[in-house]
């Protein structure tokens, strides 16, 4: 196994290069982007290219200047001005004339390209209450205008902190409302590592996936579970991670599942063994399996094309519409036109390579012996969590994220009936911000007020279901007593 | 057995979780010859535990019965022998995703207490990367190295006896992240920043008062930490319940009451008694934990 590229350690490893994924951050907002050469890109109303940024250290704080050029902002003197200050505001009337400058005159200041923090000077000179206001006012204001006139990029490494941060954010309906101290449970929870064989069910446009992949650090395996006809990375991508991690992740279709738990799950599809008849099939059968052909899974196989995530580069998904098109009028067109025979064969590399990993998936998932399952999808979760703890080893934990509680509920209930897990758990987590300031201590005005609910629970070896009592969760484990436990060490 | 590597068989030497049920367990260290006992009866290790599976129910000498489990940090962290207080699972999650811990990491650590958070950070960073850990009681930081070696993550982490304030963490300049869970973390500020490396990393430091916290946010702020932030992480447990209540009688004679709409509902989910209506819900303690400590976190840039 390889170490996974790991940039860290290497000089120049923290510089930013062009192809690199990156978030930019502007005070707490951020944005995922990949470094381009003389690309546009808009980030919060502000045209910018990336170009100055290459070759700079990671964390450095650039200010825009015209043209939407960067510029390494040098951390700046602070200016220490004779301070004046009143002592509470019974005088300050709000007439709406205190700033003697009019949008106008900012517009006008704006548009000779004087620097931010010179506009922001200016304000203040030109506020004829600002001598009155107090100190903390004072702060205030200023903190509220740089805000405005003076942004700064900073340039960050992507990490599960900050992407999860991020989605939460910008999109929290494409990860499920996922808050990310609920992420953070999740991976401490489900005990993720290095090392580890991971299965991984989610909807959170990749996001958790990437997060797991991230704590394993290249090393084991993790079979992402996905519904319909591709997995779903526009996530996983804006972490950046070495070409070496692709290595450890397979993907199976859930579609597939109920084929590959009865015994009948091929690893070729009707497709398939049409186009090894006629070039020549040197593809081996994966032999774990019989070669018993559901006929569901050949119209999955047909019906191929999605809609792509954006930004996606991964090379295992599904082909695009035209793609399958071209392939339809192979066997016509093949002799006569060569650079159309190209893509052809190029399709049918991927194609064969992505059936080849499905096979894998199937045989690693048919070891049962993972070392954990997390779920946190759009989808019911009871189902999932019932299928999918039949590959998971005994003695592991195992984490279900829903976006509501009652879903979670069921799944308690039913995985008592089940049988086969302890020590289980429904939780949510609360996260609160802190202000601290000499004297202005305090919690943040808001607090998020829904990051989802967490069940989990470790396997256990199963025995023969139980019969089934009215409120199974009563009676499956025994009162606790106040028994005091005595370890004798002979 | 090795809190960093999975393995299906116990072992002699192992340390493996007995689960007697609901919330009830306790940690063994796995011997031949040896004997636990417990409510359930003795269980003998050489015959009932080496060579079966983690994850095995084991029947006791009265009948009964325990599962055997794999230890995890997380495991470990609510059945180990408290020698200070300990950080939970809900701050070591946050702490490790906000200090950004991955394999390869190079953590540091003051101090070391009992050793809850220092196995949940070896986990992560196992196995290329390393924790120093300082912890300035002696015989704690002892018997955390002889745990270390009983865990066999020996190899992953370096205990130093000696005071982080005044002696900072004995590294320079190698460290990713950097975790202070001391009385005053604002002293050891200057030795965090000397123990990152060069081009940056991340602190966090752990306290329950909000005085402590002030002194540190200005302390970081002088030695130039940026996005320093401080946080609060609360755990809500909820128990899942059948609760049944009882619909009020108006009068409606019996056959009647078919019709009604509550009833109707109460079809669905099958009563115990009549003229009661049952629904599942997630009910919340009556007391939770409302503070453990406030979490500040802060970036150390090149610049």
């Amino acid at each position: 196994m390889s170490v996974g590229g790991m940039a860290e350690g290497v000089p120049g490893g923290q510089l930013i290069q062009e192809g690199d994924y990156v978030v930019l951050k502007k005070q707490d907002v951020y944005k995922a982007v990949q470094v381009q050469r003389r690309k546009k890109l808009i980030f919060e109303k502000q045209w910018i290219y990336l170009d100055n940024a290459i070759g700079k250290h990671y964390g450095t704080t650039f200010e825009v200047t015209g043209g939407g050029n960067l510029q390494i902002k040098r951390s700046e003197a602070a200016a220490a001005e004779p301070k004046e200050a009143g002592a509470d505001n019974r005088n300050i009337v709000d007439d709406g004339k205190s700033q003697k400058l009019t949008r106008d005159d900012i517009e006008a200041l704006k548009e000779k390209g004087i620097k931010g923090q010179e506009i922001v000077q200016q304000l203040i000179e030109n506020s004829t209450t600002f001598r009155d206001k107090t100190e903390f006012a004072q702060e205030k204001y200023i903190k509220k205008k740089k805000k405005k006139y003076d942004p700064n990029i900073s340039i960050l490494k992507p990490s599960s902190r900050i992407l999860a941060m991020m989605y939460y954010a910008r999109e929290p309906g494409k990860i499920c409302q996922l808050r990310y101290d609920t992420l953070a449970q999740m991976l401490t929870l489900g005990n993720i590592h290095a090392g580890s064989r991971v299965i991984v069910m989610e909807t959170c446009a990749g996001l958790v996936l990437g997060s797991v992949m991230e704590r394993m650090g290249g090393y084991g395996s993790v079979i992402q579970m996905y519904p319909g006809t591709g997995p779903v990375r526009a996530a996983t991508d804006c972490f950046g991670f070495p070409k070496s991690f692709s290595e450890s992740l397979y993907e199976f279709p859930l579609s597939k599942v109920e084929s590959l738990i009865s015994g009948t799950f091929s690893g070729h599809s009707r497709v398939s063994a049409q186009r090894d008849s006629v070039q020549g099939g040197d593809e081996e059968s994966n032999g774990s399996t019989a070669e018993k052909k559901e006929p569901a899974q050949d119209v999955a196989e047909e019906t191929c094309p999605v809609t792509e995530p954006e930004g996606s580069a991964d090379s295992s998904q599904p082909e695009t519409q035209e793609e399958m098109e071209v392939s339809g009028e192979e066997s016509n067109e093949r002799d006569q036109n060569p650079e159309k025979k190209q893509i052809v064969m190029e399709k049918k590399r991927k194609q064969d390579e992505r059936r080849k990993r499905e096979s894998e998936a199937a045989v690693l998932l048919q070891n049962k012996n993972a070392d954990g399952l997390i779920i946190a999808s759009r989808f019911h979760p009871a189902p999932l969590l019932l299928t999918l703890l039949g590959f998971v080893s005994p003695s592991r934990p195992f984490v279900v994220y829903c976006q509501y509680k009652e879903p979670l509920l069921e799944c308690y209930t039913k995985l008592r009936e089940r049988g086969g897990v302890i020590n289980l758990k429904l939780s949510e987590t609360w996260l609160r911000n802190y202000q601290v300031l000499p004297d202005r201590s305090h919690p943040k005005l808001v607090m998020s007020s829904g990051g989802g609910y967490l069940l989990h629970g470790i396997t256990v070896a199963r025995e023969p279901a139980k019969p089934n009592s009215s409120c199974p969760e009563r009676t499956g484990e025994p009162a606790p007593k106040k028994l005091k436990v005595a370890e004798l060490e002979s | 057995m090795s809190f960093v590597e999975y393995r299906e068989q116990i072992q002699d030497g192992d340390t493996a979780i007995i689960f007697l049920g609901h919330d009830s367990m306790f940690p063994v260290t796995i011997k031949q010859g040896s004997q636990t006992q417990t409510k359930y009866g003795v269980i003998r290790h050489s015959t009932d535990l080496i060579g079966k599976n983690y994850g095995s129910k084991v029947t006791c000498s009265k009948g009964g019965w325990v599962y055997v489990l794999y230890p995890t940090p997380e495991l470990w962290t609510t059945n180990l022998p408290h020698r200070t207080q300990i950080l939970y699972s809900t701050d070591i999650s946050m702490i490790t995703m906000m200090l950004e811990l991955k394999p390869g990491s190079v953590v540091c650590e003051s101090g070391t207490g009992s050793g809850s958070l220092s196995h949940a950070i070896i986990r992560t960073v196992a196995p290329t990367g390393h924790l120093y850990t300082v912890e300035f009681h002696q015989q704690r930081a002892e018997k955390a190295v002889e745990e270390f070696q009983q865990h066999k993550v020996d190899h992953l982490v370096t205990v130093k006896n000696q005071d982080v304030c005044k002696n900072g963490f004995g590294v320079s300049h190698i460290a990713d992240a950097v975790f202070l869970d001391i009385p005053s973390p604002w002293e050891a500020i200057g030795h965090a920043k000397d123990a990152l490396k060069i081009e940056g990393g991340r602190v966090c430091s752990f306290s329950p008062c909000i005085e402590q916290v002030q002194r540190t946010c200005l302390a970081l702020e002088e030695h130039g930490f940026t996005e320093i932030n401080t946080l609060e992480i609360l755990l809500r447990v909820y128990d899942v319940r059948c609760i049944s209540l009882p619909v009020p009688d108006f009068g409606t004679p019996a056959e009647e009451k078919g019709e009604s709409s509550v009833a109707d509902k109460a079809k669905q989910i099958p009563t115990s008694q009549p003229g009661t209506v049952q629904f599942k819900s997630g009910v919340s303690s009556r007391e939770m934990v409302g503070h453990t400590g406030y979490l500040t976190f802060a970036t150390k840039n090149l610049f």
